[in-house]
């Protein structure tokens, strides 16, 4: 295998794992925007997506309308947590806020332990999916699954580029990310726009649940922790709130870890998460407002 | 015109914010096609009397009347749609967005798109500067032009009643004589404004007539040509003799 093949392999393997943590990292900064919460059930509505996809699948419905279901009920649930956890103290104080976001996680996790118990179940991928492509003789491997997640990835976030952009209601999510005060009195509904915000950011825990469990290849519970934390830190290096932020922290820290994987020595690897979360309290400290808002200073 | 009812009708108004009393009983009226200033020094309750009106701050007591509907219990988004915009201190921008989008929001009340185009042509004419800087985005903008941004953001919701907090602040005082004129070109199409200037001689020039705010009360009101000329304006200002 040469030197060239091998860096093409971990350039695939990056854009595919950061494509995941850019979708998770996105519906984690929409909330964020409009709400200054940092949504920690954001990682549990990626695990309702993914068990209603696995559920039905289970039932004979073929993948893609399955998967469809799973972003759908992530939708529901995000729209559900909304109006009955965080609308009731939106005008709360910081503290009472975080540890809301905090409770509604334990429920739903404890919710999917009770419902399916905490082992992890197979995620049934269609073989189609998990067959791969072998070019140069084997050197560069990549699954559909992989080349699924990635044009995914892209056409959604083309999607969200559009409904920010040229919808009222998208330009209204941004404004009132910025100055809530001030998107009411131009008049913009900011109930509308807060629900309108958790629906679209619910949805793409949904995709990206469905995704992240079938490359893993099974679901669980407690499966939303891990890319939670991940995406947090995607999108403080991105610049917490940003859209554009979330993705650039998504795609840059796909490419870190896969970066330490395959080019730092065997005894470093296990450092990875260490590396990562090391990373974040650098920008904690040094650059809260993540690469794109320097100056800005962000409330966690 | 003093015979009609006034659009506006500010009664008695009363602001606390925590222990302080910003607004002591505030009266105040607007008619249609009139510019009233509200002057007066620094913490007198100026600003305050605007967000009462658009629905940012809640009024312990009196009411704010508009066109016959009382609205000081309704919320900020529900004033825009009966007819008052409000273009407050310190421009308030989404810097982020462009100006093409800020003016589009400012219009998001709205259904009525060619009217929409209109308005946006109509805001090119009053400030030529935001048809060239149209993509970009309105946090790269000088003072002064975001300054115009947001005027036109205020007018592009066709307003029936405009309100101003400082449209000098900030600017180039250059920029200031045209910001001035554009209001004074808005008061000729009969553009009804109240309006809250720190600048009182340019404010004076430009409205039909002023109230003079002191310590949350109103401490003088009348003509603006006549208040141009009085000397207790002036003590109000300073705060001398009671």
């Amino acid at each position: 295998m040469s030197q060239l093949e091998y860096i093409l392999q971990q350039v695939i393997n990056a854009v595919s794992l950061g494509s995941l943590y850019a979708l998770v990292a996105v519906g984690l900064s929409i909330v964020f925007g409009v709400l200054k919460l940092t949504n920690f059930a954001h990682g549990d509505v990626m695990m309702v997506g993914a068990f209603t996809t696995v559920l039905l699948i289970g039932l004979g419905m073929p993948f893609v309308p399955a998967m469809i279901c799973g972003i759908a009920a992530s939708a529901i649930a995000g729209f559900l947590i909304e109006r009955i956890a965080y609308r009731p103290i939106r005008n709360a104080p910081d503290v009472t806020r975080l540890l809301t976001s905090l409770a509604v996680t334990y429920i739903l996790e404890n919710l999917g332990i009770l419902l399916f118990t905490s082992s992890p179940r197979n995620f049934p991928l269609p073989d189609i999916l998990n067959s791969s492509w072998q070019l140069s003789g084997g050197a560069i491997t990549f699954t559909n699954i992989n080349v699924l997640t990635v044009l995914l990835t892209f056409v959604s976030l083309i999607g969200l580029g559009w409904f920010i952009t040229r919808t009222t209601i998208g330009l209204g999510m941004r404004a009132a990310a910025e100055d809530m005060q001030a998107a009411q009195l131009v008049g913009l509904n900011v109930n509308k726009v807060i629900v309108v915000a958790f629906i679209v950011a619910s949805a793409y825990a949904g995709l990206a649940g469905v995704l992240w469990a079938a490359q893993a290849g099974v679901v669980q519970p407690q499966m939303g922790f891990t890319p939670l934390l991940k995406a947090f830190v995607a999108a403080i290096i991105g610049g917490f709130g940003s859209i554009s932020g979330a993705l650039l922290g998504g795609y840059m820290l796909g490419a870190l870890e896969i970066f330490i994987i395959a080019f730092l020595p065997d005894t470093v690897v296990p450092y990875r998460d260490a590396i990562v979360f090391a990373l974040l309290i650098a920008f904690l400290l040094f650059r809260p407002g993540g690469l794109l808002q320097p100056n800005r200073e962000i409330k966690l | 015109m003093a015979t009609a009812d006034p659009l506006l009708r500010v009664d008695n108004l009363e602001v606390n914010f925590g222990a302080v009393r910003a607004l002591k009983g505030v009266s105040l009226d607007v008619y249609e096609g009139e510019v009233i200033a509200l002057v007066g020094a620094n913490g007198a309750g100026k600003s305050t009397t605007l967000r009462s009106i658009s629905g940012l701050a809640r009024a312990k007591s009196g009411t704010v009347t508009f066109a016959g509907t009382v609205i000081n219990k309704r919320t900020a988004p529900q004033i825009v749609r009966l007819g008052i915009a409000h273009s407050p201190e310190g421009r308030r921008l989404f810097g982020g967005l462009s100006v093409a989008e800020n003016l589009r929001l400012g219009a998001c009340t709205r259904s009525d798109p060619e009217g929409v185009a209109r308005d946006t042509e109509k805001m090119f004419v009053l400030f030529p500067i935001l048809r060239e800087r149209w993509r970009q985005l309105a946090g790269t903008l000088s003072g002064g032009e975001q300054q115009q941004l947001a005027l036109a953001r205020a007018l592009m919701a066709a307003p029936r009643l405009l309100l101003l907090d400082e449209p000098s602040l900030g600017v180039a005082p250059l920029l200031v004589r045209h910001i001035f004129d554009a209001l004074a070109e808005l008061k000729r199409q009969g553009m009804t404004m109240l309006l809250v200037e720190q600048n009182i001689a340019l404010a004076l020039e430009l409205a039909d007539r002023a109230y003079v705010l002191r310590t949350g009360k109103v401490a003088l009101s009348g003509i603006a040509s006549e208040l141009r000329v009085d000397d207790r304006v002036a003590q109000a200002y300073l705060g001398a003799a009671e």
